[in-house]
């Protein structure tokens, strides 16, 4: 097979090297994707002349490509991950192009979590350095071939705008002009702007992506069109690992449109001319299903389980002082917190498509594993990881969903008994009966006072361990606790002299479990912010009094707080059945505290009135960005913590759809406030912090309205209306 | 054979009369920008405009459009209150993983022709059958008010 029919895996080296020690000396020159995604695939564009490393591409007419290495699923990253990386190449922002890495983990794994993955809000803070020095190094170049040109010292020359300034002539030289002759090496450390001089950091610039979303002409994965391509929707066993048994196709067969139904072991497609006919031909579909072992699994039987596991002691995390002196003295005040399984619900739905031939097999979709999947595809496909071209899209949600690689193997494997290009999308149905699950949570929190204070602390989380499954060696290297797991629990903000976190690895039965937007601290952060309220309350002090004794040491979040009840006017008057609850945490490098101000009504339901946040996120790349980041992930929070629960029957998922998956729509939004501070610290993580810091509030805001302390979530508004004990 | 008039062009597809628009429009005529989300007029993804009100394209037969006048996505922005709105998302930048966005800004531009200047009750009427899973609600609230006074 030639290098020329197999377009985003030739391989090339040239000199040079990036600059930062990540990276290495030979890399692959990434390609264009095509401008225009529906166009068939043909030769790609001619790679630009300069290309110091992995990232930067600048061609003569000094358009300058910029490769992402992490993906766009709405959070706002390839606009600062552009901005950092101009900021430090002085490059112009209006001739700037921005394209996905391909599949490469050699040159694009995440430095913070050793693949190439988008994931646990770190995308700034892994390549915030590696990516400053990269660009810098790229600057140094230019600036040296300018000068080489110019007979001119490179220390008398700047550069600014994609041009290369010699200072005292005022001569300019565009980096186009100078990018054929500027390869070369870099230097090792190349100097770093200091903030004062940043001209796009920092500045809420336009994001690149909103256009093209505004009109139409996005294309995700779910929008891709292939010449003669056949459209196929699929249903996996209802009941999870079941088999199919028996499938009576006739029907299905006679429906206008339908060309194929695919067989498989565990799952039944049908193919067709367009999506229609494929839904029409899967509904008419006559299937037995062999439910296997889980037939019987429910919900109650995963909390009994989880529930006994939590009981008998874990592996220590983090201990401090004498926890368990400090609680056998004085009262031991205990409370349990439990959070169900969730659905991703990414409002695009699960989808892939895939044109597998002889020897080569292409996929269209939107991933954060990209490397991952193209192995996923190479092992079912049968061919070698460099035969398989993945062609990256802009995402349509990811919520930690697509850092699977699951629809990737059942459309390869559907498309094995399929002539031509194949797009798989699921139906929502699917999407939310064959989800990987955020995990069920079961923990246990005990505690005593002193003056007022948190003297001992004991805390013991109880639920999956995906880092085991999803990253071995990090797990294994751990000694075998899930550093997500404990996630903002062993990092327990306040300062609690005597304290130990325990965590106990209880897999659920039958169900998948993943990574779900705010992770671990999803968990930690509510249990321990609801606790934390209830400590408060037995103390007898206000609930933002209370965690300012504790958080001298920690001043960024004690600012934080601050500001945040300052600006919800904490501590003002409310009317009967209305309630103001805090919720403070340093999650993913940031620091953030949260007001929430709700109303509980008669018959049980929660209204939210206001959500006021202030954060300490460090650098803020885009100011705007951040904003929109905690508008939304607490939006995605409150959603969790007001409807959100996935419940298991018989075997399999009980919800379906959004009728009985309920989103929190725009007529039971609150009002956002978000209150960023300046800081000049590097950046912190910033997309799921929204997403963890708003659920603890609300349900703070309920407790001090109502007085019932709730312990797990979703909110139970039979409890809240007096129907049902708490 | 069922013809269509989309975004002012007179479009003939080979389509059965029970299938919905929102597959005619992705699947056969190509225009991919109106959304599948739910299938199930629940989600609002696949908001389209019939005669200028908004429709779950989703579950609407393309038998049942006859003369009527479809525009998506890809044609609003012709209309008066189509570019307002969409002016008025980027310069908010209400915007993120963008995929519902078809949808509410189809929903957002049928509420500004039946009603020029919405309050916050009119907004939520109109806009509550369109889902955001990115949580863009408040931005949404307030680019249609700036769409209004635009």
């Amino acid at each position: 097979m030639s290098e020329r029919s197999l377009p985003g895996t030739s391989r090339r080296t040239l000199l040079g090297s990036a600059a930062a020690g990540v990276f290495v000396l030979a890399f692959r020159l990434p390609l264009a994707e095509a401008a225009v995604p529906n166009a068939p695939v043909g030769s790609p564009p001619e790679p630009g002349p300069f290309a110091p490393n992995a990232f930067i591409r600048i061609d003569a007419e000094g358009r300058t490509t910029l490769v992402m290495p992490q993906v766009e699923m709405g959070q706002g990253v390839y606009t600062a991950i552009a901005m950092v990386m101009a900021e430090e190449l002085d490059a112009d922002w209006h001739r700037i192009a921005l394209e996905p890495a391909p599949p490469d983990e050699k040159h694009y794994a995440n430095p913070m979590l050793g693949v190439q993955a988008t994931g646990n809000s770190n995308s700034i803070r892994a390549f915030w350095m590696p990516l400053r020095k990269a660009a810098a190094g790229a600057r140094a170049l230019l600036i040296a071939a300018a000068a080489r040109k110019w007979n001119a010292d490179p220390a008398s020359c700047t550069a600014e705008n994609g041009a290369v300034i010699h200072k005292p002539t005022g001569r300019r030289l565009d980096y186009g002009a100078v990018a054929a002759s500027a390869n070369g090496v870099p230097p090792a450390d190349p100097p770093l702007k200091s903030p004062s001089e940043f001209r796009l950091i920092g500045k809420p610039l336009k994001r690149l992506d909103t256009p093209s979303k505004v009109d139409g002409s996005e294309v995700y994965g779910i929008d891709v069109m292939l010449p003669g391509m056949k459209f196929a929707t699929l249903a996996a066993s209802p009941v999870f690992g079941g088999k199919v048994g028996h499938v009576d196709d006739r029907a299905a067969r006679t429906v206008p449109g339908v060309r194929q139904v695919v067989v498989l072991d565990d799952l039944v497609a049908v193919v067709g001319d367009h999506m229609w006919a494929a839904k029409q031909g899967l509904d008419a579909l006559d299937i037995e299903w062999d439910p296997g072992p889980n037939a019987k699994v429910d919900s109650a039987q995963v909390w009994r389980e989880i529930r006994a596991a939590s009981e008998k002691p874990g592996l220590v995390a983090k201990t401090r002082g004498d926890a368990g002196k400090a609680l056998s003295e004085g009262e031991r005040i205990e409370a349990h917190y439990q959070l169900p399984f969730l659905a991703h619900a990414t409002m695009e739905p699960i989808n892939c498509t895939v044109h597998l031939g002889a020897d080569r097999c292409e996929l269209w979709l939107g991933t954060q594993i990209a490397a991952r999947v193209r192995e996923t595809a190479a092992k079912v496909a049968g061919l070698p990881p460099e035969n398989v071209i993945v062609h990256n899209r802009i995402i349509g949600g990811g919520f930690g969903r697509r850092l699977e690689p699951d629809m990737v193997d059942k459309a390869v494997r559907i498309a094995r008994q399929v002539e031509g290009p194949l797009k798989v999308v699921w139906t929502r149905e699917e999407d939310i009966r064959h989800d990987i699950y955020r995990p069920v949570y079961y923990d246990r929190l005990a505690a005593t006072l002193k003056d007022g204070r948190i003297d001992g602390w004991h805390h013991r989380v109880t639920g999956s361990a995906v880092v085991a499954r999803w990253l071995p060696a990090a797990f294994a290297g751990n000694h075998n606790i899930d550093f997500d797991t404990v996630d903002s629990a062993v990092d327990v903000p306040y300062a609690i002299p005597n304290l130990r976190v325990e965590v106990v690895r209880c897999e659920p039965p039958a169900v998948p479990t993943g990574f779900w937007r705010g992770v671990g601290p999803n968990n930690n952060v509510f249990a321990i912010e609801s606790f934390i309220d209830e400590l408060a309350k037995k103390a007898g002090k206000d609930p933002v009094e209370f965690r300012r004794a504790m958080l001298g040491k920690t001043p960024r979040l004690l600012a934080a707080l601050d500001l945040a009840a300052e600006k919800s006017g904490w501590g003002k008057p409310l009317p009967a059945g209305h309630g103001r609850g805090v919720s403070c945490q340093v999650s993913f490098a940031s620091f953030i505290a949260t007001v929430a101000h709700v109303e509980v009504r008669k018959d049980g339901d929660v209204r939210l009135h206001r959500l006021t946040t202030a954060v300490d996120t460090g650098i803020a790349v885009n100011p705007d960005t951040i904003v929109a980041q905690l508008q939304g992930g607490m939006i995605f929070g409150a959603t969790a913590a007001l409807f959100g629960e996935i419940t298991i029957d018989k075997g399999r998922v009980v919800q379906s759809n959004f009728n009985d998956y309920r989103m929190l729509r725009i007529d039971e939004a609150p009002a956002i406030d978000v209150h960023l501070i300046r800081s000049g610290e590097p950046p912190g993580g910033i997309g799921e912090t929204g997403t963890t810091t708003a659920p603890p509030a609300i349900r703070n805001a309920i407790f001090a309205a109502t007085g019932i302390a709730l312990r797990r979530l979703p909110i139970d508004r039979e409890v809240l209306a007096g129907r049902k004990p708490a | 054979m069922v013809t269509l008039l989309i975004n002012g062009e007179a479009k003939t597809v080979d389509a059965p009369a029970d299938m919905p628009l929102l597959w005619v429009l992705r699947d056969i005529v190509g225009l991919t920008g109106t959304k599948f989300g739910c299938g199930i007029a629940q989600c609002g993804a696949c908001t389209v405009h019939l005669d200028g009100k908004p429709v779950r394209s989703c579950l609407l037969p393309v038998g049942a459009i006859g003369s009527r006048a479809v525009t998506t996505i890809e044609g609003i922005g012709s209309t008066p209150e189509g570019a307002k709105v969409q002016r008025a998302w980027l310069d908010l930048e209400v915007v993120q993983c963008g995929y519902c966005q078809s949808g509410q800004i189809m929903s957002a531009a049928a509420l500004l022709a039946s009603t020029p200047d919405p309050g916050d009750a009119a907004i939520d009427a109109a806009m509550a059958g369109n889902i955001c899973r990115c949580g863009t609600y408040v931005r949404i609230r307030d680019a249609i008010k700036r769409a209004a006074r635009s």
